[in-house]
């Protein structure tokens, strides 16, 4: 059961799913279609890159996830300055799939954390264009709150490296940037399996977007709807209100009436 | 002439456009975006806009990615 009235807003729309999948690194495009399917996502990240023009047997990401059907998120991966992601960003729009732009501007190979002066630097460019700036950004407080205050519908914080699997490594940082922001907050990067979604969505983050967990998963499809379980799952323990973490038992059967 | 399309040499004809380089590329229709020497080139000028030698053009589209 789906909890009624709990619609994720991200720039404007209304999202039932909290789910942003990407779609790199599948064996195939239909693999893709599936495991998008399976996840229930509607909001889906994409590359930007050359056309190969010397194969042109190959076919296109688009014809297997329909821009009618998903809200498309164009990415700046692998841009190292602001410059390149801002002109990243531009060519994206240019290319027909409206504002929205994952930024990310790369600061160090090995990490691929993010260089934050050039981000900000990047943002505020993009958003004075008119851009739907949704940032990949370190789990730093300040870094969004100044995102924030650029004009970014909604901050992404990473929780681990991307593509390394270690899970929400500080939640703490979360939660300070979740009670700060008036904006949503979205794990962006570093989820490995479905307990880690899970955790970010209880937490109260607004949604969680990864790629590898699920692509890089033995089976893709099971990973994607087990991802959609534990966001779903995340999100109604969130809004229920978990018990406070006590040190000792406390009993769940009458202590009275034993038999004696 | 020769341009440089997506960073190779391409022997073009004369006064073809990026209309015409883009149905000669199979791309007519496509999701694609098309830079000119570094500046955008909107799909309404594709037609109009004519290709000159030594130009740089970079023909771009979505791929998978996170």
């Amino acid at each position: 059961m789906r909890v009624r009235n709990d619609p994720f807003v991200l720039a404007g729309r209304e999202y039932g799913s909290r789910l942003i999948v990407g779609t790199g690194k599948y064996k195939d495009f239909e693999e893709t279609r599936r495991a998008i399917e399976a996840s229930g996502a509607e909001i889906v990240t994409v590359a930007l890159r050359r056309v190969n023009i010397t194969d042109r047997s190959q076919e296109n990401l688009l014809d297997y996830v329909d821009p009618k059907q998903y809200t498309i998120l164009p990415n700046t991966a692998g841009c190292y300055t602001a410059e390149e992601a801002v002109r990243t960003a531009r060519l994206a729009r240019e290319a027909g799939v409206g504002t929205l732009v994952k930024l990310e501007v790369i600061g160090d190979p090995k990490t691929l954390f993010p260089d934050v002066p050039a981000t900000l630097e990047a943002a505020r460019v993009l958003v004075k264009e008119g851009f739907s700036v949704l940032p990949y950004i370190t789990d730093d407080p300040i870094a969004c709150k100044r995102l924030e205050e650029i004009g970014c519908p909604a901050v992404m914080p990473l929780a681990a490296p991307i593509g390394s699997g270690l899970g929400i490594r500080n939640p703490y940082n979360l939660q300070i940037i979740l009670e700060q922001s008036q904006v949503p907050v979205i794990v962006d990067a570093g989820v490995g399996t479905a307990s880690d979604a899970a955790v970010a969505l209880e937490l109260g983050c607004d949604a969680v977007l990864m790629n590898t967990a699920i692509a890089g998963a033995k089976d893709p499809i099971l990973m994607a709807e087990a991802m959609r379980q534990a966001v779903e799952a995340g999100r109604k323990a969130f809004l229920a209100g978990r018990i406070p973490k006590k040190l000792y038992a406390t009993a769940s059967s009458p202590t009275e009436q034993m038999i004696e | 002439m020769v341009a440089i399309v997506n960073g190779r040499e391409r022997p073009l004809a004369a006064g073809v456009t990026i209309a015409d380089l883009l149905a000669e590329l199979a791309l007519g229709g496509r999701r694609v975006a098309v830079e000119l020497n570094r500046d955008i080139v909107p799909k309404s000028e594709y037609a109009s806009r004519p290709i000159r030698d030594g130009d740089r053009i970079e023909v771009v589209q979505f791929v998978g990615g996170g």
